[in-house]
């Protein structure tokens, strides 16, 4: 029996699972794909906004704002690649000088630090590469850039440091009501808790719908991306956006914490809410749409296009409420979701006390991760390593310059990679300009000979996602 | 009048051939009038694959037959070498199968390993 | 401080390591990443190699063994496993392995020799979903000659490359099918020998004009679109044919690895994407000397051993103090020739003529090739057929050069 059950492991799922990983409970967290982090969490923007964007008094204010108060000091506790870089909206009218206006007051009423209002000069000293169009800018100093699959992994990892059960590839089929629990049908086995929360992202609607009536309705938003090699990376310093209209905050230009520069999304409501797949027109839109902050972007260089599906609804706001008795519904994070996670995972904690569920911190919390980035180290700090374990100075992934111990080491983490995209999330390898063309027979073979499978077990990704078909 | 472009090597010369006279032009060494000839009759191929080797830094030795073989035995050349296996050391040159399939050709390994 | 260090051990660190150990330098240092030398020559099992080089036709890895027994009975140290991190500006080469960690060596002369990468999907934003079973031909190569495993068994390629190409014929021998090969060019791209042998001989066909418009499959790959493109290699509408298929090879071009050059400050040629080099094969950074595919892409091994040979023996020279400080002409192109290398050629050196490789645009039949200094033409070649797929090569004599600036290759009718 747990006291709680998680449904979905994106980074609001993590987030939770952290923030209660640090009571004495029984914790459980079901994902239904191979890791962590599979869906609206490892295609996105990877911004940590400021908060000046949603509207006063909401629950999204509010959480947005905390959750990047909150970023700094849990990525440097999580060692979690982030940066402070600030971010930008520029202004390229006399209209849009009036959006930011009210963005800048929006942003001051919800409580966002140090925001001002930058002039055509101060503002192309900053960004000497924007658009010479660009005339002002509301300038966020608080706007940060995170790894957001890591993000959500650091949290999801320390929660099942501290105790709290994963299980992966486990589907939700029924949510049943027992006389005094409830009990989680799976494509594995059944689970009893006291409580749900239901973290399903774009299948929250279909898990509510399994315990109470509609209550709010998922619109699967879909959003392509340019994500351009490093050469690209130092064009802007900060996140550049442009004004917000009704579609959401339109197409940004952002550097991004491996280096690279990534453009997009533009935003199409789907149906299908597992499709990623890019289209050759809304590339093309997007490309068109960046080109207005900045010109000089050179898209031969782009190393990847990604699309990923955001878990918008019919509510302006995020939908965080009691579903049903003991089901807590924490539905409809669209953006800046990635940003109020840890905030929200907070705000569910206090709701589930509220609620009458008892408390008690554990004593011996481990509220800290560390990931070995041999690229990062010193010298000196190479050697030690290097002498202690001669992996790490054989380089697999040059374009990243990932060791062979790095990628032994996600293959054997608190949550192990089992895939090759699962070992990119984890420490880079295969994110570079070749893609894996020459790091990804190897890191087949390491994950191979460390989980002692098969070469031809070892997926891409998501179940099904072979890379090999027969052995000779 | 026949055109072809020879694949002997990488230079690809366009080459003409009188299928009666079997007489050449457009080539720019001998191996173009063999090769225009052998297309017109039987042609030929160098076959190169991969045997299992045991021992090796590898689990594949590169091989390859030591001469052009007819090309209607390629795909059967390399199904019959799926019989065959290396044991490290294993050395350039060295004959895998000799005269395979009567091709007039031995397979040899074409790495130390 | 070393004489000579060469980055990569592939066929241009070999060559290099062994034209500047004839020309007398005995400090030589190879910095090789993988396990073995060779470089992708290993992967490379099919014949073609060596006709100009040593007149016989050999197989990838026996082209390697030779260089490799070659310098056997040398004093060229080899260190594998061994990345180089970073190439400073006082040529200190900063690197990593399992053995000696991370060191830093300084060398009165560096040679780079990285070779290139493939160009990936995400390079010509192909859309459609991202399932598994998108390889670069080179990645799909490795899988097959090196581990043994074939990573598809229906199979579109895209592009035609020689190394997808290649693929086509590798698979097809290994039971796969291989439906069609797509080029967005009016021309194939690769070597016409391969066309003929490696599509014709297996009836694989090749669609020329034609590209990958939509990948379909999120786990495995189930299919692909091919559509024709326009003048303008725009998708046309109306075209579309769509291909099952478990695999999608791509071999749509390669791009010499310039990350180490570009990080030591040495400019880049943004037409071949390599180092600008002068005719003894120096980049800009003096001492610092490049050759093979991290120059510009070639299409014979045995072309790069001779660049590679180039470069060594001009760093032996500087090493041994005979130092080329001529006034440099600037080698310009015209028309079809998309660009050449060297970029610059330095007066009085040592040799009586200048190696001169480039490329064209479109293919071209029964045409000259010019060399003008402005106001006379200083050299011609003639050639009855010239492909964007085939690197050209003329020498051209020190003596045409004079006293001219610049001098323009161009291609006439």
């Amino acid at each position: 029996m747990y006291d709680v059950l998680i449904v979905g492991c994106g980074v609001v799922g993590a987030a939770t699972a952290y923030a209660l990983s640090r009571y004495q409970l029984k914790i459980a967290v079901l994902e239904k794909e191979n890791d962590v982090a599979m869906g609206a969490t490892r295609a996105n923007s990877a911004i940590i906004h400021a908060g000046f964007d949603p509207e006063e008094g909401t629950l999204m204010a509010k959480l947005n704002v905390r959750g990047c108060l909150m970023a700094e000091e849990l990525c440097r506790k999580l060692d979690v690649p982030y940066r402070k870089n600030g971010s930008l909206v520029l202004s390229f009218s006399e209209d849009e000088d009036k959006t930011l206006e009210k963005l800048y007051r929006r942003g001051i009423s919800n409580g966002v630090p140090d925001l001002r209002i930058l002039e055509s000069e101060e503002l192309h000293e900053l960004e000497p590469n924007l658009s010479p169009t660009a005339r002002r800018a509301l300038y966020a100093p608080s706007a940060g850039i995170v790894s957001p699959w890591d993000y959500a992994l650091a949290m999801a990892e320390t929660a099942v440091r501290n105790g709290a059960e994963l299980f992966l590839e486990t589907e939700v089929h029924a949510i049943e009501k027992t006389e005094t629990a409830w009990r989680v049908h799976t494509n594995r086995k059944s689970f009893e808790t006291a409580y749900v929360i239901n973290c399903a992202g774009v299948h929250s609607g279909q898990i509510h719908e399994m315990v109470a009536a509609p209550a709010f309705r998922i619109i699967p938003c879909k959003g392509q991306y340019f994500l351009l090699d490093k050469s690209e990376g130092t064009l802007c310093t900060r996140t550049l956006f442009q004004c917000p209209s009704k579609v959401g905050k339109g197409v940004l230009v952002s550097p991004t914490v491996h280096g690279n520069l990534i453009v997009g999304p533009d935003a199409v409501d789907i149906e299908n809410c597992e499709d990623t797949s890019t289209t050759a027109a809304q590339l093309a839109f997007v490309r068109k749409t960046a080109e207005k902050t900045m010109t000089k972007i050179n898209y031969r260089n782009t190393i990847r296009n990604f699309a990923g599906v955001r878990s918008n609804s019919d509510r302006k706001d995020f939908i965080i409420f009691f579903g049903e008795e003991k089901f807590l519904d924490v539905a409809g994070i669209k953006s800046p979701g990635l940003t109020a996670a840890p905030a929200i995972g907070e705000y569910v904690v206090k709701l589930l006390e509220n609620d009458g569920l008892v408390l008690r911190k554990k004593e011996d919390y481990t509220d800290s991760r560390k990931v070995i980035r041999v690229k990062e180290l010193s010298s000196s700090e190479k050697n030690d390593l290097i002498k202690k374990d001669p992996s790490y100075g054989r380089v697999v992934c040059r374009c990243e310059t990932v060791t062979e111990g790095e990628i032994v080491a996600a293959a054997h983490g608190p949550i192990p990679a089992k895939t090759v995209d699962g070992v990119k999330r984890r420490c880079n390898a295969g994110m570079g300009r070749c893609q894996g063309g020459f790091c990804g027979p190897r890191v087949v073979d390491i994950l191979a000979r460390e989980q002692n499978r098969q070469k031809e077990e070892i997926l891409k990704d998501k179940e099904g996602s072979f890379i090999l078909l027969s052995k000779l | 009048m026949k055109e072809m472009i020879c694949v002997t090597c990488p230079k690809g010369c366009r080459l003409k051939i009188d299928e009666q006279t079997l007489k050449v032009s457009g080539n720019s060494c001998p191996r173009g009038t063999v090769y225009a000839q052998n297309e017109l009759t039987d042609p030929k191929r160098v076959v190169t694959t991969t045997v299992p080797v045991s021992g090796a830094i590898l689990p594949r030795c590169p091989v390859r037959t030591s001469a052009p073989v007819s090309k209607k035995l390629m795909i059967k050349i390399v199904q019959e070498l799926k019989k065959y296996s290396l044991t490290s050391p294993v050395k350039v040159g060295q004959v895998v199968v000799e005269n395979i399939l009567g091709s007039g050709a031995d397979v040899i390994v074409t790495r130390n390993l | 401080m070393r004489d000579l260090i060469i980055v990569g051990g592939g066929p241009a660190g070999l060559a290099a390591a062994y034209g500047a150990y004839e020309k007398g330098v005995k400090d030589i240092l190879i910095l090789e990443r993988e396990d073995t030398l060779g470089g992708i020559l290993n992967q490379c099992i099919h014949n073609g190699f060596g006709l100009h080089r040593f007149k016989e036709e050999l197989s990838g890895p026996e082209y390697a063994q030779r260089y490799i027994d070659m310098l056997k009975d040398t004093t060229v140290d080899i260190l594998s496993g061994t990345t180089v991190l970073e190439l400073r500006e006082d040529r200190t080469v900063c690197a990593l392995n399992s053995r000696q960690g991370y060191f830093e060596l300084q060398a009165k002369t560096v040679i780079l020799a990285m070779g290139c990468r493939e160009r990936t999907r995400g390079a010509i934003s192909i859309p459609g979903s991202r399932p598994a079973g998108v390889f670069t031909a080179g990645a799909a190569q490795k899988y097959l000659n090196m581990e043994g495993y074939l990573c598809g068994k229906r199979v579109v390629v895209l592009g035609s490359g020689d190394i997808g190409l290649i693929m086509a014929r590798r698979m097809t021998l290994e039971g796969a099918k291989v439906l069609a090969c797509v080029e967005v060019m009016p021309y194939s791209g690769g070597l016409t020998r391969n066309i003929v042998q490696c599509l014709e001989d297996f009836g694989i066909p090749l669609y020329l004009s034609h590209t990958v418009t939509d990948v379909r499959g999120d786990r495995r790959l189930t299919g692909v679109t091919v559509s024709k493109v326009d003048e303008n290699r725009n998708p046309i509408p109306g075209t579309e044919m769509d291909f099952d298929c478990d695999t999608l090879l791509l071999s749509v071009g390669l791009i010499p690895e310039n990350e180490l050059t570009r990080g030591a400050g040495i400019e880049i040629d943004p037409r071949t994407n390599g180092p600008l080099v002068y005719d003894n094969m120096e980049t800009t950074l003096e001492g610092v000397f490049a050759c093979g595919n991290v120059v510009h892409v070639h299409d014979l091994v045995d072309y790069v051993s001779e660049e590679a040979a180039r470069a060594g023996a001009s760093a032996a020279n500087r090493i041994l103090g005979k130092i080329p400080e001529h006034r440099a002409v600037h080698i310009k192109t015209d028309g079809a020739v998309s660009y050449t290398v060297p970029q610059y050629i330095r007066e009085n050196a040592e040799e009586k003529t200048v190696s001169l490789s480039f490329r064209v645009r479109k293919i071209l039949d029964d045409v000259k090739i010019q060399v003008s200094d402005g106001q006379r033409t200083v050299f011609t070649a003639k050639r009855t057929h010239m492909a964007p797929g085939e690197m050209e090569k003329i020498q051209l004599p020190r003596e045409a050069i004079g006293d001219a600036r610049d001098l323009t290759v161009s291609v006439e009718k």
